[in-house]
């Protein structure tokens, strides 16, 4: 990267910056006529002398001419700003550009930073630089020639018209110039290594901030919230010293100039004046001077803003450009070029080590001396004891760190030589971490797959040109022109068509790791668009009429009750027997219904709401009875109280007002407040004996009343349940469902589970039951997986594309001991005849594999078959007793 | 109402008797309401146990694995508890339980008791006194069990 800020704007941008150049020199003579008019008109036009007057050629009357010279002057005025627009547009245009460029330059070399330099680097310190930093840049980089060219060249315009117009009061005017050229850069010069400072204070503090984040865990079991407190308002005090520094320093600076720009008027009206008392000077001329002096402050500012940016400027470029140019960089050709064709890995293939060496930097060498071969038809194990160096060798054998020292090669080539193409879309890697995207899972597979864009996105014309649009600005910018619009999803990797087979082959994967117990559970309970999914409405519906005839079946109590226009579902809040529908939007939301004027009108009707009020009086003062005395956070709270611990305190005031006043001396709202409460009662859950069957009867008659009255405009917020439709708002579960699960049922859970699993195979659903599971979002790196779940899903991704060399390091330190034994056996039985380098955490973990390599202390020690070095007597078998 | 019973229930229990009346309408209101079919296994020998039931109506047996077979040892019904050891420490179910009959109960999670007991350290100290008694009455029949076998 360019050391410089002015480097990399030459670079990227000269012929850009030439003709903005161009441009701003063509506007000065103009600029120069604009002031010589007013001069004109009021020496000339408006003169004593009231004969005819030659303009261009052109005899004419004094009014005349005035009028012809006021609109010049107009003309003039419009041309000066019609530059200034073109200008400043072409310079805001320019400086986005160099932006858009710096952030993708700095963002595209933090791909290649060698591993090591994230142990170092904090995300706090990495982020605000791509993202904060170098905003003001990109208006500096717009303005880094044009703007001080075209300041200094009005100054200079301004100048010389006054000089020509008046020389010694042009050189008063310009006199003090000189002294605030040396002095201003002087002072400056000191704000800007406080600036310095200051840029390198907050990206601590962000670090610091990050870290509090990432470690509250430990914040808090240790109280050491104060701790970190001290340590944050130390840095802001820092900060603050050195900013309120800055703005002393930045005012001094500003009075001085404002103090040199209002004496020159002073030599203005003094000599100015003494001059034209002796006759020696025209006023026409005087205030043409000073309207020029006037436009002059204006360029000078600017130009010392400019100054001031560019120091600024070239610090930030140099502090960031700095930290973006880690030694050991991945080098640009190997990364980001495609290579026309890529070094085959294939079973007859061989990676080598001879006294292979690995420093993360000086102090740090994991890997002093390894040597080792692994042929890509063997299964290969890594043991060792931990920070012996065997981690570092699952690294170095998926190539995602370098050999320091010695030779790693593949059939002779050097590893570090091969294109990063050749083990990323023929190798694949596992680790400690899954790396996971906030993302579905099906997203998370397909990443393993997605190299370079293979087909172009389907897009009506309209759409495409905009596309191309976009890369042609885009390739303006030094950014890539790739669309990540198109299908980049190597299905030939993967040995599967793209549809409907590349979904059954990703299920296959993770049935093959033992996720799609979780993916059909993560299916049912995801929401499908059956528009997007043909004949899959009726089938759900065939999987709800199977079950549906199981609860009939008679014998043992049906585990479910489900939904029916004509009773009332114990099971299910009375909110959804009122509305008997699945609301949409904020309308109908549970939350909502005490206030919406539609169902306070039904249930008036229906006689209901002075009776649900007393109800939701009662609820209430059994919720302030019981969880009185409840500490606000504790869990009991949330899972339990209809009431939040914030409220409680304001509905046991409710509670005594009634009991005083009766509910009708309520206020409304507070009555609001009570009628919301029994929205959520569910009587088998909570058992409270509140609702009864007369309610239960009058419930039943507000759901008709609901259904019948329901006004146009609200039609588009509730989806009644209908046994015989598809309900596209609910989850695979409910529709096929279509009930409530019977609360305290012994083994309830698993009969439902049971059920609904026989009922999705009759309908042979269970295929589109995990597709639905496949959208299902992992969270903020899979935070919604388990780790064991985590872990599957990332040697689901491995398997996925079908690599010549799987390389998986310690990557079932967390998983539990079943799962662990079916990642063996998948990967095992998926890698038959290709190459697999597996460090393990535990030495008895690699019985079964081809050949066992021992590390200990950065060097491996031990090579042989499980057999032989089990029965050895050297550091294998002494490791496998000691565990 | 429902609730109300349940309490009485959980009075019935010595393990809960002199907790106050607030403290248990919250356990039973958070408690669940479950219902088993005759012939339907609550607990079995071996398990890892995850809750206490307390029953409120119907019978169930509670079987022993011996080497002959199930062994039936004791009979259950309204107001005893179930697998009150299991939700206190982390040990296998001692024994098998089974309905004989349609059975209802209450079904104390270990994790519900738990939070309880960290809520309101006085059911920490009851419970501590029931099970001192046990132990008493425990150590008590061992020393005479012991005794008769010197004798024996």
């Amino acid at each position: 990267m360019e050391k410089t800020i002015y480097g990399f704007v030459f670079r990227h941008s000269l012929p850009q910056q030439i003709f903005l150049l161009a441009l701003t020199a063509v506007s000065f003579p103009v600029l120069y006529v604009s002031y010589e008019i007013p001069k004109i008109i009021i020496n000339d036009a408006l003169g004593d002398d009231a004969g005819a007057r030659t303009l261009f050629g052109v005899e004419m009357e004094q009014l005349t001419y005035l009028f012809a010279l006021c609109l010049v002057f107009l003309a003039l005025v419009l041309v000066n700003g019609a530059f200034k627009f073109n200008i400043n547009a072409g310079k805001g245009r320019l400086g986005e550009r160099m932006l858009r460029r710096l952030r993708y330059d700095l963002y595209s070399r933090l791909l290649r930073f060698p591993l090591p330099v994230f142990k170092r680097v904090g995300q706090g310190e990495i982020i605000p630089m791509v993202t904060q930093e170098v905003e003001p840049l990109g208006g500096f980089m717009g303005d880094a020639l044009a703007q001080p060219v075209y300041q200094l060249g009005i100054l200079v315009t301004i100048g010389a018209f006054m000089l020509i117009q008046e020389p010694v009061l042009g050189l008063a005017a310009l006199a003090l110039y000189p002294f605030q050229m040396y002095a201003i850069p002087k002072l400056q010069r000191r704000v800007t290594q406080l600036a310095k400072q200051r840029v390198q204070h907050v990206r601590r503090l962000s670090d610091r901030i990050g870290e509090s984040i990432s470690t509250i865990e430990a914040v808090h079991a240790d109280d050491g919230a104060n701790y970190l407190r001290a340590d944050i308002a130390n840095r802001l005090g820092g900060i603050y010293d050195i900013r309120y520094e800055i703005f002393r320093r930045k005012f001094f600076i500003k009075f001085l100039n404002n103090f040199l720009a209002q004496l020159t008027p002073f030599f203005f009206y003094s000599i100015g004046g003494y001059l034209i008392i002796q006759g020696q000077l025209s006023i026409g001329a005087l205030v043409a001077v000073l309207a020029a002096y006037k436009d002059m402050s204006a360029p000078w500012k600017e130009l010392l803003a400019y100054y001031q940016q560019q120091a600024d400027a070239r610090i930030k470029y140099d502090q960031v450009v700095q930290q973006f140019d880690p030694p050991g960089m991945i080098e640009e050709a190997l990364q980001v070029d495609e290579a026309e064709t890529l070094p085959a890995l294939t079973p007859a293939s061989r990676i080598g080590f001879e006294n292979a060496a690995y420093a993360e930097d000086d102090i740090s060498i994991p890997v002093r001396s390894a040597t080792f071969s692994v042929g890509l038809d063997e299964h290969v194990a890594i043991v060792g004891p931990s920070g012996g160096g065997k981690e570092e060798i699952g690294l170095l054998a998926a190539r995602l760190a370098t050999v320091t020292g010695g030779r790693a090669h593949l059939d002779g080539t050097a590893l570090a030589d091969l294109p990063q193409a050749a083990f990323g879309r023929q190798a694949a890697y596992v680790g400690p971490h899954a790396n996971l995207f906030n993302a579905s899972l099906r997203e998370n597979l397909l990443f393993g797959l997605r190299h370079r864009p293979l087909r172009p996105a389907d897009l009506d014309p309209e759409a495409a040109a905009r596309r191309d649009a976009r890369a042609v600005e885009a390739r303006r910018s030094g950014n890539t022109d790739a669309d990540f619009a198109a299908d980049w999803v190597d299905y030939g990797a993967a040995g599967a068509a793209p549809g409907a087979e590349m979904v059954r082959r990703m299920v296959e994967v993770l049935a093959a790791v033992g996720l799609d117990e979780d993916l059909y559970t993560l299916g049912l309970r995801g929401v499908l668009d059956p528009a997007a999914h043909a004949g899959l409405a009726e089938r759900v519906l065939e999987a709800r009429a199977a079950l549906r005839s199981r609860l009939d079946a008679p014998g043992a109590a049906a585990p479910i009750e489900p939904f029916d226009a004509d009773a009332y579902n114990v099971n299910a809040t009375l909110a959804e027997n009122l509305l008997f529908g699945a609301p949409i939007g904020p309308a109908f939301a549970v939350g909502n219904l005490a206030g919406h004027p539609f169902v306070r009108s039904v249930l008036e009707e229906a006689g209901l709401l002075d009776r649900l009020e007393g109800i939701g009086l009662q609820v209430a003062k059994i919720m302030v009875e019981l969880f009185a005395d409840i500490d606000p956070g504790h869990e009991l709270f949330q899972q339990f109280s209809f009431i939040d611990a914030d409220d409680l305190p304001e509905f046991r005031t409710i509670a005594t007002r009634a009991d005083r006043l009766g509910v009708p001396g309520l206020e409304a709202e507070e009555r609001r407040r009570l009628l919301g409460l029994p929205f959520l009662l569910i009587p088998e859950r909570h058992r409270l004996g509140l609702i009864d069957d007369a309610l239960r009867a009058d419930l039943l008659a507000a759901r008709r009343l609901f259904r019948e009255r329901l006004p146009e405009a609200d039609r588009a917020s509730v989806e009644f349940f209908d046994a015989d439709r598809y309900t596209a708002r609910a989850s695979l579960q409910d529709n096929i469902l279509f009930g409530r699960v019977r609360h305290g049922q012994a083994h309830g859970a698993a009969r439902v589970s049971a059920l609904l699993a026989d009922a999705v195979d009759e309908a042979g659903i269970r295929q589109a039951v995990m597709e639905a599971g496949l959208a299902y979002e992992v969270g903020i790196g899979g935070s919604r997986l388990t780790q064991t779940q985590r872990q599957k899903l990332a040697f689901a991704r491995a398997l996925l594309k079908r690599p010549a060399l799987m390389v998986v390091n310690m990557a079932t330190a967390g998983v539990e001991r079943v799962a662990r034994e079916m990642l063996f056996l998948a990967v095992r039985t998926a890698m038959e005849g290709r190459g697999v380098v597996w460090v393990l955490e535990a030495p008895e973990l690699a019985e079964g594999f081809s050949r066992v390599v021992v590390v200990e202390d950065g060097r491996t020690v031990e090579d042989g078959t499980w057999e032989a070095l089990s029965g050895a007597g050297g550091p294998f078998a002494r490791l496998l007793r000691q565990s | 109402m429902a609730l109300n019973e349940e309490v009485e229930a959980l009075r019935a229990i010595p393990l809960f008797q002199r907790i106050e009346a607030s403290r248990l309408r919250l356990l039973a209101f958070t408690s669940e309401r479950v219902r088993f079919e005759p012939d339907d296994l609550v607990v079995r020998q071996g398990d890892i146990g995850d809750a206490a039931y307390i029953v409120l109506e119907g019978r169930a047996e509670v079987l022993v694995d011996t080497p002959q077979g199930p062994l039936r040892v004791a009979e259950l019904g309204r107001n005893d508890i179930i697998g009150e050891i299991a939700i206190l420490i982390d040990v296998p179910r001692t024994a098998t339980v089974r309905t004989t009959e349609a059975m209802t109960a209450l079904r104390i999670s270990k994790e519900l008791f738990f939070r309880l007991v960290e809520e309101f350290p006085q059911m920490a100290v009851e419970i501590m006194r029931e099970l001192a008694q046990r132990l008493d009455r425990t150590t008590n029949d061992l020393r005479e069990a012991r005794a008769q076998l010197a004798a024996g």
